[in-house]
């Protein structure tokens, strides 16, 4: 039978939850690499026992962890993030330079053919990339280095490039988005780059269509229509049609346009699930209610998933790496929130089971669909 | 022979349970003593000094014979006790975070 693995990244280690395809009965794993922040773990598409977890501690740096037992043992391989050449500065919060720092890693994305193959999005926010499952890494520095770099700044968050989505359908086409720069596109395999940010308004900039300095939350595509993108900014939910050249809104009757991630049905292209939070000042849900939001549109007209779901006093945040849809049928779809809780609809939104109730803050969620 | 000894997390990512014991060839420095553990624990790379600039990461402190040496230039010295291994160099993590 197929069965689900969930990852899931805390403030303080990594879970993994598994269960079967009926995704009723969990079992949980963890903490992995306890006391440590794990920002990210992914699997990679061609190899579902490869996985790399990221690895972080303000006292002690950057660790990468990869394991090729779905999980059930890690080996650290190489954590060297060298930016290429000189790394120059971007704007700091006050708009004055400031040099390029390694941080952390905030999200790995394997490639869809090779387990070796592994794109790293960090803070400062750059572009890296393994080919040798993870024992080397070097940067892709035609994203930083293509003109706009010295005007990114960093978001509340940090700089960091936190979304890697790479086109199924046209080979070489990738897309990467940066807090708080805009989203950006290459289409020769990450060596050259642009802003796609065409449509986008920002009113924390002093123009608010600038080509860049757009703090884009979270970017997600279907893989049966990589042109038509979907954003969660800021504030405003976006779509474009035309692969990031040009973006209009489809917040329509949201409650509020703020949120972090946003989510693709994995068999209905035009269905999209956000989590709306009230403010960027305010990080939680409207009036204590926590609701997902879906349409059947591809944005605009949107309706509250409420059920299973806490309806009063709730005040956590679902941050933008934390959600993750399955790939079964009905479409399973997953969340962590900031108070620790992991929930899991296995009908597509209509109804909600935490599957954890008091796991460290989540900081990433993602599923792997298991034959 | 050198003892080092380090925090609870880099201990488990090392995969030891106590002080490590380290030979360090030439002057017994502060250097000498990180790249002996480095080579020895490849995984300690970039825990404890960037990786790039080789500096001490700011939350790292080191402490030796009762004494704090994280401000010592990385060639200085170690004291006698730590050369002959009757004192642990100590790898710190500095109480940050409440």
């Amino acid at each position: 039978m197929s069965g689900v693995r969930l990852l899931v990244g805390t403030r303080k280690g990594a879970f993994v939850l598994t269960a079967d395809g009926q995704r009723r009965s969990w079992e949980v794993s963890g903490p992995h690499f306890g006391g440590w922040e794990i920002y990210h773990l992914k699997g990679s598409p061609a190899d579902p026992d490869r996985l790399y977890a990221s690895q972080t501690s303000g006292w002690f740096g950057q660790q990468v962890q990869r394991s090729n037992d779905g999980g059930r043992t890690w080996t650290p391989v190489g954590n060297t993030f060298a930016y290429d050449g000189v790394p120059g500065t971007h704007q700091w919060y006050d708009g004055t330079p400031h040099p390029w720092e390694f941080k952390r890693v905030w999200h790995f994305e394997p490639s869809l053919a090779d387990p070796d193959t592994v794109y790293a999005g960090v803070e400062d926010a750059a572009l890296f990339r393994t080919t040798d499952g993870g024992a080397s890494w070097h940067e892709l520095s035609g994203l930083r280095g293509h003109g706009t770099g010295p005007h990114w700044a960093p978001g509340a968050g940090g700089m960091c490039l936190h979304t890697i989505l790479q086109d199924p359908v046209k080979p070489g086409r990738m897309y990467v988005a940066i807090s708080a720069a805009g989203a950006f596109r290459s289409d020769d395999g990450g060596t050259t780059w642009k802003p796609i940010n065409r449509g986008l308004r920002s009113q924390h900039i002093p123009d608010p269509e600038a080509e860049v300095g757009h703090c884009v939350h979270r970017i997600a595509l279907h893989r049966s229509r990589p042109g038509t993108l979907f954003m969660q900014k800021h504030w405003d939910v976006m779509r474009s049609d035309d692969g990031g050249d040009s973006w209009r809104e489809v917040s329509g009757n949201l409650p509020t346009d703020f949120g972090f991630p946003i989510e693709v049905h994995a068999h209905e292209p035009e269905t999209i699930y956000v989590v709306p939070i009230k403010s960027d000042s305010e990080h939680y849900p409207p009036d204590g209610r926590l609701r997902v939001y879906r349409s059947r549109s591809g944005g605009n007209e949107w309706e509250a998933l409420t059920k299973g779901l806490p309806q009063r006093d709730c005040y956590v945040n679902v941050l933008r790496d934390a959600s993750s849809v399955d790939s079964l049928d009905p479409c399973g779809i997953y969340f962590g929130t900031t108070g620790g809780q992991v929930y899991a609809s296995a009908d597509a939104g209509d109804s909600w089971t935490p599957i954890v109730r008091d796991l460290p803050a989540v900081l990433s969620v993602e599923v792997q669909t298991l034959p | 022979m050198i003892l080092v000894a380090l925090p609870t997390h880099l201990r488990t990512l090392a995969r030891v349970d106590d002080d490590v014991a380290l030979e360090v060839s030439g002057p017994v420095t502060q250097a000498a003593v990180l790249d002996a553990l480095e080579a020895s624990y490849p995984m300690l790379r970039g825990t404890i000094r960037d990786q790039v600039t080789r500096r001490r990461r700011p939350f790292i402190r080191f402490f030796a014979c009762r004494r704090d040496l994280s401000h010592e230039p990385p060639d200085a010295p170690l004291p006698e006790a730590v050369a002959c291994g009757a004192e642990p160099f100590m790898v710190v993590g500095a109480i940050a975070g409440g």
